[in-house]
């Protein structure tokens, strides 16, 4: 099944809107094609001398989504890229973008159910995209999230999936707030995950992103809770 | 095309000749891996070498740290776009595996495969004359599990997709076959100074 080339092409910014204090939800429009949800694509930016930088980003937009292809872009002390999106950037500008790219952290209606995604921080920009995915065509797959952040204030599109858990049959939401409010100082833990096993039944796909420790534990975690290690899949950021 | 406004920080000279195209340089080390990590030990780790289905020799971990070590330092290249700088690593060459086999290899390519089943292909010619090994030891000090401990394979010339972590083994094939990634349009050879990160590249 290998891909054809996978040429750069140009992407015009058609939105930028902040969504927490520190990320941004950048819209890219004028591009064909679509993904699978799960997938990354590769930005480029040019500098007038030629130089380039480039880095992944996860897709947060749904497969096919009439807006155009969403990405959430941090605004990371000292990153080169990043803080041209934070600084920079505006609607109507171009930059290069390489993909749809990935396939393995993916996941499609037609693949099925119970599905577990668990996230931390802006690790849950491409299981977004998979609750998105869900969403779009009226899957009723069996799908549980659970999303770490330190504060609420720090959390993706929380009304969005809050609005999600309420309105849409099958998906539930575990927003879990390690620094404030009534789970202050608790982990994505043991009981966390057997209690969402419990919930969804043995889940077909398993899939956890976020930081490298995050990532490191939680997998653990579910392997001591029984889960096949070949049903998780991982990605984590720093990478 | 040049992006508006964007300036960038290009790193200093003597850090971009050794950065391939479209690399920069980290200090940390990123883990990226399809799951959980597997949980072997050198208790439980063995190494096998088989061409096609056909096992030719296996190691222990105790056999294998009888075999002659070779020590590399050098730059590692993520096709996720990382550079790792003057990493070192202790090991056993492919040369030296396949003396204590006393062959010849039979064919032109291998796959190499993990204990969380994870592939990828690399031929005979990039494995030949000290350029790859299955490395014990990382910085003087045993391979974190993270990092592919109990034993790795290090392949540096190629993005470090080609150099699998909790390395098992090895497969001689007839033809050149694509791996995990490799099926997943990511390029066959994997030539970080020619930029092939993806079919077609």
């Amino acid at each position: 099944m290998a891909a054809d080339r996978v040429p750069w092409r140009k992407a015009r910014i058609g939105a930028i809107t902040p969504v927490t204090p520190r990320v941004k939800s950048v819209r890219f429009t004028g591009l064909d094609g679509t993904h699978r949800a799960g997938q990354h694509v590769e930005l480029r930016l040019t500098a007038p001398d030629g130089y380039q930088a480039q880095r992944s980003y996860s897709i947060a937009s749904a497969p096919g989504d009439a807006d155009g292809l969403e990405l959430m872009i941090e605004g990371l002390t000292g990153g080169e890229v990043s803080s041209y999106f934070a600084d920079i950037a505006e609607v109507g500008d171009e930059v290069e973008l390489r993909g749809p790219i990935g396939g393995s952290f993916v996941w499609s209606p037609e693949d099925g159910g119970p599905v577990l995604l668990i996230g931390g921080g802006s690790g849950v920009v491409p299981l977004l995209s998979m609750l998105r995915a869900r969403a779009e065509t009226g899957s009723e797959t069996p799908m549980l999230l659970i999303y770490s952040v330190r504060e609420a204030a720090e959390a993706i599109l929380r009304e969005e999936l809050e609005a999600r858990a309420r309105d849409e049959p099958g998906f539930d939401l575990t927003l879990l707030t390690t620094r404030e409010g009534a789970t202050a100082g608790r982990r994505v833990d043991r009981v966390m995950i057997e209690t969402a096993l419990d919930h969804i039944g043995k889940p077909r796909h398993v899939f956890v992103c976020g930081g490298n420790a995050f990532v490191g534990t939680v997998s653990d975690l579910l392997v001591d809770a029984g889960v096949k290690p070949g049903a998780i899949r991982t990605e984590r950021f720093g990478g | 095309m040049v992006t508006r406004g964007f300036t960038g920080r290009p790193p200093k000279a003597d850090v971009a000749a050794r950065l391939p195209p479209g690399q920069y340089l980290t200090e940390d080390f990123p883990v990226l891996q399809l799951g959980p990590t597997p949980r072997v030990t050198e208790e439980t780790w063995s190494f096998t070498l088989r061409d096609g289905p056909r096992p030719l020799k296996s190691w222990t971990w105790a056999e294998f740290a009888r075999l002659p070590h070779t020590r590399w330092k050098g730059d590692i290249h993520c096709v996720t776009k990382w550079s790792k700088f003057d990493t070192a690593w202790e090991g056993v060459s492919f040369d030296d595996i396949l003396a204590d086999v006393g062959i010849e290899p039979p064919t032109d390519f291998t796959l190499f495969e993990g204990f969380d089943d994870y592939t990828t292909n690399v031929p005979v010619a990039d494995l030949r004359g000290g350029r790859a090994m299955v490395a014990t030891s990382y910085e003087g000090k045993p391979i974190p599990p993270d990092h592919g401990g109990p034993a790795r394979l290090l392949v540096p010339h190629l993005y470090f997709w080609k150099s699998p972590k909790w390395v098992k083994g090895l497969r001689f094939t007839r033809k050149d076959e694509g791996g995990f990634w490799e099926l997943r349009g990511y390029h066959m050879y994997g030539d970080p100074w020619r930029e092939q990160r993806f079919t077609g590249d």
